[in-house]
């Protein structure tokens, strides 16, 4: 019993991972039509960059938040500069993406080596919290609550604001959002960044979880799509529950079936896939 | 009467190319041939059926398996290894075609790469059978059996594979001119105006996507033999990243388009391997200069540049 509570709390911190990353590739998605198939190397380099910054200013919260940003800006740049020219074109979307994937994984091989790397965790989060005979280490509890933080915020920021009703409109309609005068191509940007950042943002807190490797950043956009078929693509509500389902089954799969990893997860998937094509909450 | 001549000036290159070359470009012009192999099957699906797949090494992975899995239980006649291996490849294709072909766009991307991913896994960790991570070492090739052919040198195989490859390629250029092909091409047109014509649409969309498969089982099948192993990589996303990249950078709707893209990504990933370890970043940014450069792959370059000049 006990042993199966410590279980799902892992198994939720990480599907607090995996909703950082998918409700990025959700949005960009809902609004661009594009699969950011860089999206899981925005995942690895925010580990690799927050960890040098770590290195430089020792600065355990600085790390995080610059290396999330300086991952934005990557973000945006490669949707201002490359991305944007090819709005209706979705083959070269793909080879650009893909392009991206394969330099910055190599760069990163380059820079950083082959090695395992995890985020130290920093003496306020590396303690173990315990409850009864159950213990639980404080920083995937942590985890838990930022990843909970991010789907409010998420939430309130596109129900809520201004802003997210521009992107709300976009999303429906953007031909109609241009022709009422809305900055979409700004928007577009605005929403690469801001799930650019998501996903580093993601890669920090699960590079405190398991840590990052060479390879990485195709297991978790892999995981991160059978999070959207499952959901819908361009649905919060449907990125959060997908991800919350893909990282229990994840987990537990690997407990009951350890040689099956990734199998556990996709089998279901393609056993859901035939009866809703487009996932739980997702629009055809 | 000029295309006629042009085919024969190509089919008189390739078959006396081992005359001329040395061995290891004797290896690198097979590989190329299998890889190209690969990619009109693909272009099957992206360019005639405008399904852009990204879990298209399934197929060439599991008749790779069949034939590897075969070989390692002492089952290895050409003729009985390579055609299960095929076989194999259609029942997958004939499967996953029920599930995939009822969806469009990202959705099928996302869903083809989930499918090829079960298929990873299943090599990947079931070790008694396929061998895991390590794969199926030391797969010989086997005699022609009645054909007094040995495929023994890499001259001879890259004679088979030539073989194989013209007889494809023919064979999917009969197939996308025929009335089969132009229905095909009306559906990615237009699918809903091709069933008010009262085309029943779906079983021509299945056909092309099992035959899709057939294809990429024939490059699965020669390779495996060629690189005498097979392991995971066989089934990886990454081969079919590669497959998509052959295809999208030379050009996809066309035939040739695809195999001019695998001879170029062949040779510049040999090319550029031999003198750095860095091919993949090198490659990555010759990818995103090919987008930006020539969105419409090298054949549509080639061919504004003809339209501009004329």
């Amino acid at each position: 019993m006990t042993y199966w509570v410590v279980q799902i709390v892992n198994g939720l911190s990480f599907g607090m991972v995996l909703f950082m990353i998918s409700s990025g590739l959700s949005l960009i998605f809902g609004l661009m039509r594009i699969i950011n198939l860089a999206h899981g190397c925005f995942y690895v380099w925010g580990v690799y960059v927050s960890l040098v910054i770590l290195r430089a200013t020792n600065n355990f919260l600085l790390s995080i938040m610059l290396g999330s940003l300086a991952i934005g800006i990557l973000g945006v740049m490669l949707q201002r500069f490359f991305l944007y020219r090819f709005q209706h074109s979705e083959s070269s979307q793909v080879l650009l993406t893909l392009g991206f994937t394969f330099a910055l994984s190599d760069l990163a091989l380059w820079i950083w080596g082959g090695q395992h790397r995890a985020i130290p965790k920093p003496p306020i989060i590396g303690w173990s919290l315990a409850v009864g005979s159950m213990s639980f280490p404080f920083y995937r509890l942590i985890v838990i609550v930022v990843g909970v933080l991010v789907a409010i915020g998420l939430w309130v920021f596109q129900e809520r604001t201004k802003v997210g009703a521009l992107v709300r409109a976009g999303v429906d309609d953007s031909e109609m959002a241009r022709g009422l005068g809305i900055n979409v191509p700004l928007l577009f940007t605005g929403i690469f960044g801001l799930g650019a950042f998501l996903s580093a943002f993601g890669g920090i807190a699960g590079g405190l979880l398991t840590g990052i490797y060479p390879g990485a950043e195709w297991e978790i956009l892999l995981l991160a799509m059978a999070v959207l078929i499952l959901g819908g693509l361009g649905s919060l509500k449907g990125a959060l529950v997908g991800s919350l389902f893909v990282a229990l089954v994840d987990n537990f799969g690997r407990i009951l079936f350890p040689e099956f990893a990734l199998f556990t997860v996709f089998v279901p998937v393609a056993i859901i896939l035939a009866f809703r094509p487009t996932g739980f909450f997702g629009k055809s | 009467m000029k295309r006629f001549f042009g085919i024969l000036i190509i089919l008189f290159i390739l078959a006396v190319l081992p005359k001329v070359l040395g061995t290891y470009y004797v290896t690198l012009a097979t590989q190329m041939l299998i890889s190209a192999i690969f990619a009109i099957s693909l272009d099957l699906l992206i360019g005639y059926l405008d399904l852009p797949s990204l879990g298209h090494a399934a197929f060439f992975g599991v008749a790779a398996y069949t034939i590897g899995i075969l070989f390692k239980n002492g089952v290895n006649h050409f003729w009985l290894n390579f055609p299960l291996g095929i076989a194999v490849a259609v029942a997958v294709a004939a499967l996953f075609g029920l599930l995939v072909l009822r969806t469009r766009g990202a959705y099928f991307f996302m869903i083809t790469v989930a499918l090829a991913e079960v298929l990873w896994g299943i090599a990947f960790s079931w070790r008694f059978m396929t061998g895991g991570d390590d794969g199926i070492p030391g797969i010989s090739r086997p005699s022609l059996g009645f054909i007094p052919f040995s495929l023994g040198g890499a001259t001879n195989y890259y004679y088979l594979v030539l073989f194989f490859f013209l007889v494809s390629f023919l064979f999917i250029y009969i197939i996308v001119h025929s009335p089969f092909g132009h229905v095909i091409v009306g559906i990615r047109e237009n699918e809903l105006r091709m069933r008010a014509l009262g085309y029943n649409t779906w079983p021509y969309k299945y056909i092309c996507f099992i035959l899709s498969g057939l294809f990429a089982g024939v490059a699965g099948g020669l390779s495996v033999y060629f690189k005498g192993f097979v392991s995971p990589s066989d089934l990886a996303v990454t081969l079919s990243a590669e497959g998509l990249l052959m295809v999208l950078l030379g050009g996809a709707g066309t035939l040739f388009g695809p195999v001019i893209g695998a001879g170029c990504i062949i040779f510049l990933e040999h090319f550029i391997s031999a003198y750095t370890e860095r091919w993949l970043l090198l490659l990555g940014i010759i990818y995103i200069v090919v987008v930006m450069f020539a969105p419409q792959g090298i054949l549509g370059l080639i061919r504004s540049r003809i339209a501009k000049a004329g």
